[in-house]
């Protein structure tokens, strides 16, 4: 174990040293180990490098694993993930795990996996520690590296601690085009925190995710609940978000409330509006789309 | 749909197509490139065959191949680097895209079914830019280290860059860059030059069947990996570097010594199990720089056991290059005369059986019947195998009840298998991967003996003789099994040899064939198998104790040929020992005389595999120092005991082998042994495997850092 700590601590050295080196081959490198470092105190020594007079996003915000949370697709020994912790099934759950496995015909056991993971990982307060993997493992009856295979591979499974409250921002096109990034520095600014990094108090983790499939309402952003185990364990949107909707809705969580989940302005989808600028603008009519479209653009003249 | 290629990757028949399948040109073709023609083989059934058309050229191949099969067989190169013809399909690396008529896109040909009448092109524009464009993809994350690289030269990736690379990249975003794993002391990892082919992975999971190996992650930040580091637990782990295409698995111990141009080549064959493994020896100057494996389908495929590709290391330790004789300092460097003087001076005062030699691990046939013969024209029968060590000599009267009958082979289809007192994964590891292969394809597989995990399921049915009482007694569920299979094999380990009940275990496992018919017409599925490379050839030859030498008094002068594994009974405290061998071991500390010999790279020498397969192995390097090849040494010592042996040349020695035994002049053929068919069963002895610790078993694996190495890690990894 020691050995393990102070590996990280010798690969966050070197990140430092390289923050220094203007040298592109490093970076992402250092870009990784920087958040590492940034995981124990919240505050990040910034990795920049220059490269053709580009300046990269602080090293905090970008990770290597497939989820900004985790940051390496490898595991690291740390205090609270290690194979010496202990991960025991809870009596409900075994139940529960047992009766997603007997969805499945007997010799396709594995195909559980996913279902599986995903409880352990509400029992295990928001992430799969080695031990959770592995008795997933065991329960399915597949060799622990196929299972590792399967929660490397999804940004959903968390491979490392997180706070209470995972809150998971949406940063793709359509959510940025409405604002996205506001949302996203106002929440760097209530938590305290960059993307990837929980709050001191362990309340919050703040993650960046892929499309979520609520873009009609965007911008928004997912909040996975774990304070509560499986059974109070939830998994709610929020959508239409101007930026003082956001730092409503942390301030609820904090307190323990229950914050108006999905779009905080319509419901289904009336009435019209969007978010523009920060605020609710309802609208009336169409405003997308509104002229004819144009014919088939063809760029191949033989066809 | 991946489930099918699975499959069929499963089913591709293992003989280089090109051979098996005969072009539509017809047999004058086939005439006219080869000088011998073989009898073309019969055609396929037409229903199980498509013709396809590679570049306008008809084909006929079996319906269960992919495109890229059919164009092999057709003679087309494809570039590839995730397809193998020994793994499964994963079509992942698109470096194989071919264009298929009528279909708008180009198609991966390793993941491609061939159908009859499709026109395959493989080198039209639209390829040649496809390919180009799955290179450049490729080389985005390469990291150009060639130079430093000790894949560089034989590399795929390197090879294919020359053709479909560009000369410049249009990549000006970061690399990315991958943390190196610890995969143990053999396999040195750089993961940055991972292209993801999966090969590696594939390897492990399939033919190593230990799943150690993962992808973890995904799209660019995929990266290969046991997600927990730890030491690959296989035994045939060194052959992911050969799959590897590009450098991310290189050797570890042979990193920066040698690159790959400055290699000459030998094609051997490994003594460190009696498989007989097929090998490359690679050597700058006088040094073996490395040993990889070398194909052969009836052996070893084209795998390798580590301890086979990482000895060599041991060949450089601990050598015996000059003769010694022990004088009042011990032992001190001599000249040949010298030592030959003292022999003669110790064998005088010995007589008849008397005198005593006791084979090695390591010793070639031409040493064994030269051996053989002095002893004879010494008037002694009292030689022994160091491997014989019950009270009783194992029986060589009938070579089908020491040999794999079943052939190594043979073994693909078998349906029931039945292991009595034998660890293969130990024994011989790439054996064990044939087991697997037939455990994959099906077969049942039972074992009486250790409980060990043998990287695949089966049943156990005890470690004691007693469970084969059981078996025999009741209708056992297993029994019944036997007797239903279309081909049942048992295998007999070396332990079950070495045991005091022997002949009683034996018996049994006779009875046991003759109930459940193990032997019948076209088929034989009774099988012993040996640990070490000398041992097939010194029953052959009859390297046992003659009848008179069984009574014979404790010997007075003991001829240890390379043997260091003896009793302290064997050899007496008031004998006189000569060690002819190339390590300084146990025998060599106990020896009043060294003879130094060849180690197997070193001399050309035979060698018979426990299927009964004579093969030889050849120089590689020179000998070192003083030393001789060994049985040049026995003629030489021959002439100063007055028992001259009639053969000067090595063509001599093996006419007289071939006398002895005729086998011995049809080196690399199989001859199939004719079956032919006395204690108490000591029933709680529980079954042990003679190989307890598989990284070391003889003088020149002992001599090896590396395998220390392997030791350790192994050690620490259960800790
Ligand atoms: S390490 Fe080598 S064999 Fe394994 S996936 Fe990477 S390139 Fe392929
Ligand atoms: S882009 Fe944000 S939910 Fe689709
Ligand atoms: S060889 Fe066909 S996709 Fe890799």
């Amino acid at each position: 174990m020691r050995r393990a700590v102070q590996k990280l601590a010798l690969v966050a050295e070197s990140a430092t040293a390289c923050s220094s080196l203007h040298q592109q081959a490093l970076a992402p490198l250092c870009t990784s180990a920087t958040s590492a470092l940034a995981q124990g105190a919240s505050q990040s020594p910034l990795c920049q490098s220059n490269y053709r007079g580009r300046v990269f996003v602080p090293a905090s915000t970008r990770g290597f694993a497939a989820n900004s949370h985790d940051l390496f697709n490898q595991h690291k020994d740390t205090p609270d993930n290690n194979a010496d912790n202990v991960f025991e099934w809870t009596e409900a759950n075994l139940k529960r795990a047992q009766d997603i496995i007997d969805r499945y015909p007997p010799n396709y056991k594995a195909s559980a996996v996913i279902p599986l993971l995903d409880l352990a990982q509400q029992q295990n307060y928001g992430f799969l520690s080695l031990p959770a993997m592995n008795s997933v493992a065991k329960m399915l009856e597949m060799t622990p590296i196929r299972v590792y295979e399967v929660a490397t591979f999804y940004s959903m499974f968390n491979r490392s601690k997180v706070g209470k409250y995972h809150i998971q921002l949406c940063g793709t096109t359509p959510c940025r085009l409405q604002g996205a990034q506001h949302l996203q520095d106002t929440l760097e600014k209530t938590l305290g925190i960059h993307i990837g990094e929980t709050t001191k108090d362990g309340m919050f983790t703040l993650s960046e995710m892929e499309c979520m499939g609520a873009c009609v309402n965007a911008p928004m952003l997912a909040v996975a609940d774990y304070s509560g185990g499986v059974e109070g364990y939830s998994y709610n949107y929020y959508e239409d978000l101007t930026p003082a909707d956001t730092v409503k809705i942390i301030e609820a969580l904090r307190k323990g409330e229950k914050p108006k989940i999905n779009s905080q302005y319509r419901n289904k989808a009336e009435p019209r509006g969007v978010i523009q600028d920060g605020k609710w603008t309802p609208s009336e009519g169409t405003l997308t789309l509104t002229t004819p479209p144009r014919g088939p653009i063809v760029t191949n003249p033989d066809l | 749909m991946a489930l099918n290629m699975q499959r069929l990757g499963r089913m591709l028949p293992s003989l280089p197509v090109s051979r098996a399948f005969s072009t539509a040109a017809g047999p004058a073709a086939t005439q006219a490139t080869s000088p011998t023609p073989p009898s073309p083989p019969p055609p396929p059934p037409p229903s199980d065959t498509a013709e396809v058309f590679v570049d306008g050229q008809p084909i006929t191949v079996p319906k269960s191949f992919t495109v890229i099969q059919a164009c092999d067989a057709a003679g087309v190169d494809i570039p590839r680097f995730c397809y193998h013809q020994r793994l499964s399909i994963a079509g992942n690396c698109r470096m194989c895209l071919v264009e298929v008529e009528k279909s708008p896109k180009p198609v991966a040909s390793c993941a491609m079914p061939v159908m009859p009448g499709q026109k395959i092109k493989t080198d039209t524009p639209l390829v040649k830019k496809a390919r180009e464009g799955v290179m450049e993809f490729l080389l985005i994350n390469h990291p150009l280290d060639c130079p430093i690289c000790d894949q560089g030269g034989e590399c795929d990736l390197q090879d294919q860059a020359m053709i479909f690379g560009s000369d410049k990249s249009r990549f000006v975003e970061t690399k990315r860059a991958v943390d190196d794993k610890n995969l143990g002391p053999l396999v040195k990892t750089v993961m940055n030059r991972c292209i993801h082919c999966t090969r590696c992975v594939r390897f492990s999971s399939e033919v190593a069947g230990t799943e150690d190996l993962g992808v973890t992650g995904r799209g660019r930040d995929s990266e290969i990996g046991t997600y927990v580091e730890k030491l690959m637990q296989s035994e045939l782990s060194g052959n992911v570097i050969d799959l590897c295409p590009v450098g991310a698995l290189t050797s570890k111990p042979y990193a920066f010594t040698a690159r790959s141009w400055e290699l000459k080549s030998t094609e051997s064959v490994d003594v460190s199990d009696a498989l007989g493994s097929n090998i490359k020896v690679d050597a700058r100057g006088s040094e073996v720089m490395r040993i990889t494996p070398r194909l052969n389908e009836e052996v070893n495929e084209e795998w390798l056991s580590d301890k086979a590709r990482f000895q060599y290391d041991g060949l450089k330790r601990q050598r015996l290059n000059t003769p010694m004789v022990k004088g009042p300092n011990g032992l001190q460097p001599a000249t040949w005369g010298a030592a030959f003087e003292a022999i003669r001076g110790a064998m005088a005062g010995a007589k008849g059986d008397e005198i005593k030699a006791i084979a090695g691990k390591l010793t070639d046939a031409e040493t064994l019947v030269a051996t053989k013969d002095l002893l004879n024209r010494l008037g002694s029968g009292n030689m022994k195998h160091e491997d014989d060590v019950a009270a009783e000599p194992v029986c060589a009267d009938v070579r089908s009840t020491y040999l794999a009958n079943t052939t190594v082979m043979g073994f693909e289809q078998a349906d029931a298998i039945l292991l009595v007192g034998t660890n293969p994964r130990h024994e011989s590891p790439v054996f064990n991967s044939r087991l697997r292969k037939a455990f994959l394809d099906g077969a049942e597989i039972a074992s009486i003996g250790p409980n060990i995990d043998l990287t695949y399921k089966y049943q156990h049915l005890g470690s004691e003789p007693a469970a084969l009482s059981q078996l025999l007694a009741s209708e056992h569920p297993f029994l019944e099994k036997l007797k239903s299979a279309s081909a049942p094999a048992i295998v007999i380990g070396p332990g079950v040899l070495r045991r005091e009940d022997r002949d009683a275990v034996m018996r049994a496992v006779h009875e046991l064939v003759d109930k459940a018919g193990v032997v019948r017409p076209g088929w034989n599925g009774f099988n012993v198998i040996h640990d070490s490379a000398s041992r097939v050839a010194a029953l052959d030859l009859g390297f046992v104790p003659s009848a008179s030498a069984r009574s014979a008094p404790p010997p007075k002068v003991v001829y240890l040929l390379g043997a260091d594994d003896w009793m302290d009974r064997e050899v007496p405290e008031d004998a006189f020992v000569i060690y002819q061998g190339h390590h300084g071991d146990k025998g060599a500390t106990r020896a009043n005389v060294v003879l130094p010999g060849a180690a197997y790279t070193e001399k050309s020498g035979l060698y018979v595999n426990f299927e009964g397969r004579v093969q030889q192995t050849r120089a590689a390097v020179p000998v070192l120092g003083d030393a001789r090849e060994d049985w040049k040494i026995v003629r030489a010592l021959s002439e100063v005991l007055g028992a001259r042996l009639p053969y000067d040349t090595h063509s001599a020695v093996r006419a007289r082998l071939a006398e002895v035994a005729p086998h011995f002049a049809l080196i690399n053929n199989l001859q199939q042994p004719v079956w032919l068919n006395g204690e108490v069963l000591q029933k709680d002895v529980p079954f042990q495997s003679p190989v307890n610790n598989f990284y070391m078993t003889d003088s020149v694996s002992r001599a090896s850092a590396v395998m220390a190495k392997c030791i350790l890690a192994k050690q620490e990894a259960k800790n």
